[in-house]
């Protein structure tokens, strides 16, 4: 080869790798730039107000300068976490029995259908959600327990919420049992146990900081959602005091209002501050997760 | 006792799907020897090894005909609970696989899972155990660790002794030393030497030199069927199969 080609050739692989650093960074970096950008962007509302004020106030009332997230940080926290309470179990279950029980071919057919779950857009949950989650609600579910409710309120969105994330958590789940080598299986088989005892005592204990890692996914996933949510949750600006009430998650109160009403003082900030507090929750969430797993692993 | 046999197998034939996996296996297998299952790999030896313990009925695709009999019982009567054909004998894999817990909790699982969970059963057991399979000078300080924290060959140990405390009357091992180095070999090859007292050892295997250390009895597979079997000393010194003879002489693996 001649010298020239053999320059050339280092060239070309030096450029390349740079390249490939270059968008590494970038999306390293993406996160932080978002978090900097609604710190920046929101920082105005805290000339006049305190945290906590803004963290525990109930009132929400932009025109008369009061704004108090309360209740949409408690709404948000309440949908998010009966949504994953509701589908955690449905897809820790679906997924041990498609990974240890199911003839290989179910697996074959139910892995297009979770694509297809994960494919639908948000908005024809909400539609789904309108016209039969609403109504079940409110003719058959409430007046069991004797509530009257127009069924927009905080079961309906999570009950629409946790089928949203099922794709999302199940497909991890699998993922996370089938990594699992067989022959722990096996070997927990042959010492005598039932297969009962064996995903109880083994494979569930081996799976756990994957099972961690799927559900803080689905929280991650629901708590961001924000059309489906909007549509049956309600969108009273009130603390929910049970999931027969409505409520306003945090991202249904950006995307009804932003754009609106801008001309009220410090409204801009306001609704950035409720995109900083969203992005913060899923961070401590996240965060959560992984000293959990860090903490299990060290003791496996 | 001498030249019982203490399991027969007839006329086993198992398929996965369209795959003819194991072909009219006809054998039994002497007590108090150790019996290795010689073959190239992908010959069917350690379908054969796990259909044993009814391993085999993980995989829901698996077909199987044929009678296999361990102490005269028929293991693939449905009426028979398989988890005590399963205690009967200690599989030992090709790698080690503890379980996700303690050094103690491993070697106690079988007895624990049966509900003998009352430490002073336990931990004389444990040692007795430990002992049997030579790791207990190593571990005795820190039974409570994470099995994880062992190096591969003591997990292998490990492993030994966590079969060896259910009690079983069979040892089943899988190319037991494939992951391990050639010290850790030896003791595991020492072990069941010594073990075949009161165990029966099946082994499979593809280490010619293995096989020719330890076996007292050869079982050599080829392609899904039993090509020949016979006592160590038949097999390799006066092999009668053609397949045989270019095996032992190297001629594939």
């Amino acid at each position: 080869m001649s010298k020239k080609a053999q320059l050339y050739r280092t060239f070309k692989d030096k450029i390349n790798s740079y390249w490939m650093l270059i968008w590494l960074i970038l999306v390293v970096l993406t996160p932080f730039l978002i978090g900097f950008g609604l710190f920046y962007k929101s920082s105005l509302i805290f000339e006049e107000h305190s945290l906590t004020n803004l963290l525990f106030s109930t009132q929400w009332k932009p025109l008369a300068g009061k704004f108090g997230f309360y209740p949409f940080i408690v709404s948000s926290l309440l949908i998010t976490i009966l949504a994953v309470l509701i589908s955690g179990p449905i897809c820790l279950l679906a997924a041990i029995n498609l990974t240890q029980y199911a003839k290989s071919f179910i697996l074959k057919i139910m892995q297009p259908v979770i694509d297809i779950l994960a494919g639908i857009p948000s908005v024809i949950y909400g539609v789904w959600g309108i016209i039969f989650v609403v109504p079940f609600i409110s003719e058959d579910i409430a007046p069991l327990f004797g509530i009257e409710t127009s069924g927009y309120n905080i079961f309906s969105a999570a009950i629409v919420l946790s089928i949203m994330i099922i794709p999302f958590i199940l497909n991890i789940l699998i993922d996370v049992f089938k990594a699992i080598p067989e022959a722990l299986t096996e070997a927990a088989l042959s010492l005598g146990a039932t297969h009962w005892q064996t995903i109880k005592k083994v494979l569930l204990k081996k799976a756990f900081p994957g099972i961690i890692s799927a559900f803080s996914l689905g929280i991650s996933r629901a708590f961001g959602e924000t059309i489906a949510v909007l549509m049956v949750a309600g969108n009273i600006t009130k603390v929910p005091t049970n999931i027969f009430d409505a409520g306003y998650p945090l991202p249904a109160l950006i995307a009804n209002n932003y754009g609106e009403m801008l001309s009220v003082p410090l409204y801009d900030s306001a609704l950035m501050l409720a995109a900083l507090l969203l992005f913060i929750i899923v961070l401590i969430f996240n965060l959560f997760s992984r000293i959990t797993i860090a903490r299990f692993e060290k003791n496996m | 006792m001498e030249n019982q046999n203490i399991i027969n197998i007839e006329n086993l034939n198992l398929s996965i799907g369209k795959q003819h996996i194991l072909k009219n296996i006809n054998t039994s297998i002497p007590k108090n020897k150790i019996t290795v299952i010689l073959g190239p790999s992908g010959c069917g030896k350690t379908t054969l090894l796990k259909s044993l313990n009814r391993l085999t009925d993980l995989n829901p695709d698996v077909k199987i005909t044929g009678k296999i009999t361990i102490d005269d019982i028929n293991i693939f009567n449905t009426n028979i609970d398989v988890t005590e054909i399963r205690r009967k004998m200690g599989l030992l894999a090709q790698r080690p696989y503890p379980l996700p817990t303690s050094i103690f909790n491993n070697v106690t699982f079988g007895l624990r899972i049966s509900g003998r969970t009352n430490k002073k059963f336990l931990l004389p057991r444990v040692e007795r155990y430990l002992k049997l399979a030579n790791l207990w000078e190593e571990v005795k300080d820190r039974l409570h660790e994470p099995a994880s924290r062992l190096s591969i060959g003591q997990q292998q140990r490990l492993c030994l002794a966590r079969g060896l405390a259910v009690d079983p009357e069979i040892i089943l091992a899988d190319e037991p030393t494939s992951a391990l180095d050639p010290i850790s070999s030896a003791a595991i090859e020492e072990r069941f030497i010594e073990l075949k007292e009161n165990y029966t050892v099946i082994m499979v295997t593809h280490i010619l030199r293995q096989a020719k250390r330890i076996a007292d009895n050869v079982i050599f597979m080829y392609l899904g069927e039993i090509i020949e079997q016979g006592t160590a000393e038949q097999v390799f010194e006066n092999p009668q199969q053609e397949i045989t003879k270019q095996y032992l002489r190297g001629s594939f693996y």
